[in-house]
């Protein structure tokens, strides 16, 4: 009964929400750039992984999400940006998250930069870390050219004597 | 009668460009520190290994081409040419063992991109790149806009005479000191000045913006040395665009402007001489140029109507365009939001700052300033004596840290540096249009190459074709040394095949 009432009201705010949703369906950030005119202003959903740093201004907050093509900046409360726990950079993978919120093609309040403003997110899949395990031809390939090195010096100083 | 070319001339330009491998292997070693602060071992590796090929080179070309005779004009032209690629063909091979480029032609391209500080890139997965070869990124920049070979004058040479033809061959024909070499260490001294005071200002913004401290001084001193040496790459994919911040897009315009700004008047400001900076042809020039193109930009966005507050149409206008005209090519807009959102004249409004670019002597590229001001002041001159009597002298002069009357010499030496750069607009355009794209973005992208800027509309991707990637790659090239160096290669090639 909880459950369906829940349903009931999700229906009722997508139907009657002054910013209807475009697609239910995830968007592309090249489909969001090339098609910008078409989404401003819509409600869309957008998934990628989380990049850089979470940049904390005030109540809200920058997050950079990038699906892969490009990364596009979502503006979400504070509160909702506590739940990244992972960014993703050369030592880690970040946090997935599904995110719907309004996009901008020049947005008013934030200069004219195209972006997202959150309304809720979802984490697919948790960010972790990445263990570098040591790359043994590059290894190899540097003590080789360190024995050449070595070589054409031993031959340099014959050549002086 | 052309002469051949002599086994003595290829043996100095060996030994000199041997010089200047060793000196470029040096700063590989910096990259290397960075690796071991930050715990990167297979990045740490893969300069190490660049080291060893670098030195290799430049110890065999050294002892190979051992000679103690100085360089004469052509071949000093030659080694800077050669060094230049040699330099990208170097510099190319830690980033391409890194995996974030698809080919060594694509890593090839963003060496020569960085080190032209031009800033166009095929880098593959940018926000998961390290830091050490991010800071490598950022690093050729710094060294390409002070000029690879002004590293080895300040760096090795104890003074020969050949150092004032390197120095020339690099586009750089104005000296600040009596001495080249005094001249290449002040431009190092002003360079590294800026470079902690432009971190610490970007940090702190950084900082002040929710990075973490670490994050944002790295990110301070990478993007200072885009912006001062007017480079354009960023640590992130989305570049400025990714600090959403407006203090720190008015820091980057502020180092952008400072970047496009002559060496020599940056030496006379720092001597206290503030009266030159309103005086001189080239910053009356640029401030003129700027008013004209913004002028452009500013219609055309209000025509499209995407930015519908005048704050917004002026950061995002104003922005692009600084970064065009100083030849940076940072941006706060995606690159095909240029071909999507911007109108044909606000595009035409940043070629032409693109194609116009900064001062002489300064790291930017493209026409510049001072050619500008001089084909001005020509065509007022030769409007005078229109108007004039017959009999009367017409006497042009300009201030370019002294009084410099107008002569013929200096107009026809302006003009033909302003044709070639046209030419080489125009022929990166014809080709890109070959491979089918539509003339606008073709003549946007291959200005943003040859007048070394790295704003693109979206032509530039992995996806474009080899011969277009080559083709950038030797307008970057062509566009940095401003010609001279390039023709003197080609004219060596063909003294080699035909000369008696």
């Amino acid at each position: 009964m909880k459950k369906n009432f829940k349903l009931t009201l999700i229906i009722l705010f997508l139907v009657f929400s002054p910013q209807r949703v475009v697609f239910s369906q995830s968007l592309s950030s090249g489909e969001l750039i090339r098609n910008a005119k078409e989404y401003d202003g819509k409600l869309v959903v957008y998934s990628g992984e989380v990049i850089g740093d979470v940049m904390l201004r005030g109540d809200f907050a920058w997050v950079n999400i990038n699906d892969g093509e490009n990364a596009l900046g979502a503006w979400m409360s504070a509160a909702l940006a506590k739940e990244i726990k992972f960014t993703g950079n050369y030592k880690s993978r970040g946090d997935r998250l599904e995110i719907t919120g309004v996009f901008h093609r020049a947005c008013f309040e934030h200069g004219g930069d195209l972006d997202i403003h959150v309304r809720s997110l979802l984490k697919i899949t948790n960010g972790r870390m990445v263990k570098e395990n040591l790359n043994f031809d590059k290894v190899n390939l540097s003590l080789i050219l360190l024995g050449v090195l070595f070589l054409i010096w031993i031959l340099t100083l014959f050549k002086h004597k | 009668m052309i002469l051949k070319t002599r086994l003595e001339d290829l043996k100095i330009i060996g030994f000199y460009l041997g010089k200047i491998i060793l000196g470029l292997a040096l700063t590989m070693v910096i990259p290397i520190l960075i690796a071991l602060c930050f715990g990167e071992t297979n990045p740490a590796l893969d300069f190490f290994i660049s080291i060893e090929v670098s030195v290799l080179l430049g110890l065999l070309l050294v002892k190979i081409c051992q000679t103690d005779k100085d360089l004469n004009w052509m071949q000093g032209m030659i080694v800077v040419s050669l060094s230049w690629v040699v330099a990208m063909i170097l510099g190319a091979i830690p980033l391409y063992l890194s995996g974030h480029w698809k080919s060594f032609l694509d890593a090839c391209f963003d060496a020569m991109s960085g080190f032209a500080t031009t800033g166009l890139a095929l880098v593959q997965d940018l926000d998961h790149l390290s830091y050490t070869h991010n800071l490598w990124r950022h690093l050729i920049m710094f060294l390409g806009g002070q000029g690879i070979v002004v590293i080895a004058l300040s760096l090795f040479v104890r003074g020969f005479s050949g150092a004032f033809k390197m120095y020339v061959g690099e586009a750089r024909d104005e000296k600040i000191m009596p001495n080249v070499i005094n001249t290449s260490r002040f431009i190092w001294l002003v360079s590294i000045v800026y470079l902690i005071l432009g971190t610490l200002a970007l940090g702190v913004t950084g900082i002040l913006n929710g990075m973490k401290p670490l994050n944002a001084f790295f990110h301070g001193a990478c993007v200072f040395m885009a912006a001062f040496d007017t480079g354009g790459f960023s640590p992130q994919s989305q570049n400025i665009l990714y600090y959403h911040s407006f203090a720190y897009e008015v820091i980057t315009v502020i180092l952008m402007v400072l970047g496009a700004l002559n060496f020599k008047l940056h030496y006379h400001l720092w001597m206290g001489n503030r009266k030159e900076l309103i005086k001189n042809i080239e910053t009356r020039t640029l401030f003129i140029t700027i008013l004209v193109t913004f002028s452009i930009v500013a219609v055309g966005l209000a025509q499209t109507g995407i930015y519908p507050a005048a704050t917004m149409l002026f950061r995002k206008g104003f922005y692009q365009l600084i970064s065009g005209h100083t030849g940076t090519g940072f941006q706060t807009i995606y690159a095909q939001q240029f071909g999507t959102d911007w109108n044909q004249l606000a595009l035409v409004g940043v070629i032409l700052a693109m194609a116009l670019g900064g001062a002489v002597c300064s790291t930017t590229g493209a026409i510049k300033m001072l050619r500008i001001g001089i084909i001005f002041k020509a065509f007022k001159e030769d409007l005078k004596r229109i108007i004039m009597p017959e009999r009367a002298i017409v006497i042009e002069k300009f201030h370019h840290i002294k009084e410099v009357f107008l002569e013929d010499k200096l107009v026809r030496s302006a003009l033909m540096i302003t044709l070639a750069y046209i030419i080489l607009y125009g022929l990166g355009a014809l080709i890109g249009m070959f491979y089918g794209y539509p003339f606008i973005g073709a003549l946007f992208e291959s200005t943003s190459a040859a007048a070394n800027v790295g704003l693109s509309c979206g032509i530039t991707n992995i996806t474009m074709p080899a011969a277009l990637k080559v083709t950038y790659i030797l307008q970057m090239w062509a566009g940095r040394l401003e010609f001279m160096s390039v023709f003197t290669i080609l004219g060596f090639l063909f003294a080699s095949l035909k000369g008696k």
